[in-house]
């Protein structure tokens, strides 16, 4: 008869079904995404075919080359490092797409959460843009932003504007804004999570303490806020940081390539291979401790859960 | 007066917002019906790039074909796979005390964040350099697309489990329930809902993936239609582009409204929390 104090946990059958149950997925983690990770190491850092100019891994830590490493590693800070730019520029375009993204996303998830009437319906179509393809949202901006494209048509409608602008050769705010466009929504959502929880006894009391609206605002609601405010712009600079489609797709120009490129363009060149994995591994670096920051506030229970 | 005016601003800025994200969408599945092969004048309503035109259609057109079925196969695939991997997965880390299963869990949280195109590669030298199973084409873009999609139905599982709790399933034991079978009878119906958005979320994030699948492709009959919008962007392309993007939509819109319909049923009389939809 089990006495109605042990936890089952307790129980030798319990205690190794936890552990059945986890096994396959931890075998997959392991074998599809650690390995992996570990062969882009064993790539960078071991040789290349002189003949085949195909990769020769090196498995072991101890014989690992840097030289691979190091010549990229060159390019980017050295006279000539014309990897430079294109990194730099990464840098520039993720701070001020993201800027841009808490900017819009503010006002939009502090209506939606406190004022909006129809929640449901608002909250929906705000998570519309989840269920539509990435390259179908960029599709639709290649297709406004033609040389005869609608957003020509309705600059020259006025007749303020010659409306012959070419905003697909290569401009860097184009590039941008598709930057917002696509990630915007990836900032709402945790947004709105985080205001929606803030008590509105809370900004009741502060106000009945002689707060100003705008007071009450920026000492109480965008300080609560905050976390928020990090997970929304960590999971939408995150992904650009590997972003390559949409500056070819919006632009195409070399002009406006960012990190992505540079590793597409690497992979798809034979003999780049382990140029390819330098530039992953240091995305990878610059990313580790955003990622690291998200994934603590992912696990806070007191902060955002996204 | 004042808070009128405050929250006005607000709403307009709202508007303005909504219009701003669906509207280029709406034109773009708009011109999909366009009588012309024009993506930027308005001609007139037909179905000729869905089936009328005899070459260039989705319907007649072998490769946009060929992409229409493959990338529906790989998210169905990839759900099948994901789901039950993820449900196990997520029950085991959530019980299962230790220094494995806490690395584990780092893992997956990990996986969540990480920039795709950094998996994508690291898969595609393991394809090309390592002597696996997995072939470029369906098999290494299912094993790529289950790896990145595992963490959602971890993470939605999880989230719902702290909120069920250990006692029901305790209770279950007590009573005599094998360990297994209270998992089996007790947990996983009351997992359900989330268990199904889990499944609808992967299935709507797989159809529109782009980076693991673009790599991990073998060949033209292995590329879905975020590779062949991409390819054809660009270069030209027949309002049939916009056709098959809308068709795309549609799917992912139907696996919603689907999903959201049972996920009613199966909530129906519980306080809904529309924040597990959401994620």
């Amino acid at each position: 008869m089990p006495d109605a104090g042990t936890r089952p946990s307790a129980r030798p059958g319990t205690r190794l079904l936890w552990p059945a149950l986890a096994l396959p997925g931890m075998a997959w983690i392991a074998l599809l995404f650690i390995l992996p990770l570990y062969v882009v190491l064993a790539i960078v850092f071991g040789r290349m075919d002189p003949v085949f100019r195909t990769p020769l891994p090196v498995w072991n830590p101890l014989a690992w080359d840097f030289s691979q490493f190091t010549f990229v590693l060159e390019r980017i800070v050295g006279e000539g490092g014309y990897f430079g730019p294109a990194l730099a520029r990464t840098g520039v375009y993720v701070l001020v797409a993201s800027s841009l993204c808490v900017l819009i996303a503010y006002p939009v998830a502090y209506y939606t959460a406190r004022y909006a009437r129809r929640k449901a319906l608002l909250l929906t179509l705000l998570i519309a843009p989840f269920w539509i393809s990435y390259m179908m949202r960029m599709l639709a901006w290649v297709n406004l932003l033609q040389d005869d494209g609608l957003v020509n048509q309705a600059l020259s409608f006025g007749g303020l504007f010659p409306g012959d602008v070419n905003w697909l050769d290569g401009r860097s705010s184009t590039v941008v804004l598709g930057l917002v466009y696509g990630y915007v929504p990836y900032m709402i959502l945790p947004l709105y999570a985080g205001l929606d929880r803030i008590p509105a006894p809370v900004l009741e009391a502060a106000r009945d303490l002689g707060a100003s609206r705008w007071e009450a605002f920026r000492r109480v609601t965008l300080r609560l806020s905050r976390p928020a405010i990090v997970a929304g712009v960590l999971l939408t600079s995150l992904p650009m940081l590997g972003d390559y489609f949409t500056s070819d797709l919006l632009s195409g120009s070399p002009r406006t390539s960012m990190a992505g490129n540079l590793i597409n363009s690497s992979v798809q060149t034979p003999g780049q291979t382990g140029q390819a994995g330098a530039f992953v591994l240091i995305v990878l670096l610059v990313a580790l401790v955003p990622m690291l920051l998200y994934i603590r506030t992912v696990r806070d229970p007191s902060a955002v859960r996204s | 007066m004042n808070r009128r005016s405050g929250h006005g601003f607000l709403a307009l800025v709202t508007g303005a917002y909504l219009l701003w994200s669906l509207l280029p969408v709406l034109i773009a599945v708009l011109f999909s019906f366009n009588d012309s092969r024009s993506r930027t004048s308005w001609q007139g309503f037909s179905l000729r790039w869905y089936f009328g035109d005899p070459e260039r259609s989705v319907w007649y057109d072998d490769s946009l074909q060929t992409a229409l079925v493959h990338t529906l196969r790989l998210g169905v695939l990839t759900t099948l796979i994901v789901v039950p991997l993820g449900v196990a997965l997520a029950l085991g880390l959530d019980r299962w005390r230790g220094r494995l299963p806490a690395g584990a869990n780092f893992a997956v949280l990990f996986a969540f964040v990480l920039p795709e195109i950094l998996l994508a590669v690291a898969l595609l030298f393991v394809v090309t350099t390592l002597v696996t199973p997995l072939q470029l084409g369906l098999s290494a873009q299912v094993a790529g697309l289950v790896t990145f999609q595992l963490s959602y139905p971890v993470i939605i599982v999880r989230a719902r489990l702290v909120t069920i709790g250990p006692q029901y399933e305790e209770a279950a034991v007590d009573l005599g329930a094998s360990p297994l079978a209270a998992v089996r009878r007790v947990l996983l119906p009351m997992l359900a809902p989330a268990i199904l958005a889990s499944a609808v979320l992967v299935f709507a994030d797989v159809i529109d993936d782009f980076v693991i699948v673009r790599y991990l492709s073998g060949d033209a009959a292995t590329e879905p239609t975020s590779v062949k919008i991409y390819n054809s962007a660009r270069a030209a392309p027949t309002p049939a582009l916009n056709a098959l993007a809308s068709l795309m939509l549609a799917a992912a819109l139907l696996a919603v409204a689907v999903g959201f319909g049972v996920y009613r049923y199966l909530t129906r009389g519980q306080r809904t929390d529309t924040q597990e939809l959401l994620v």
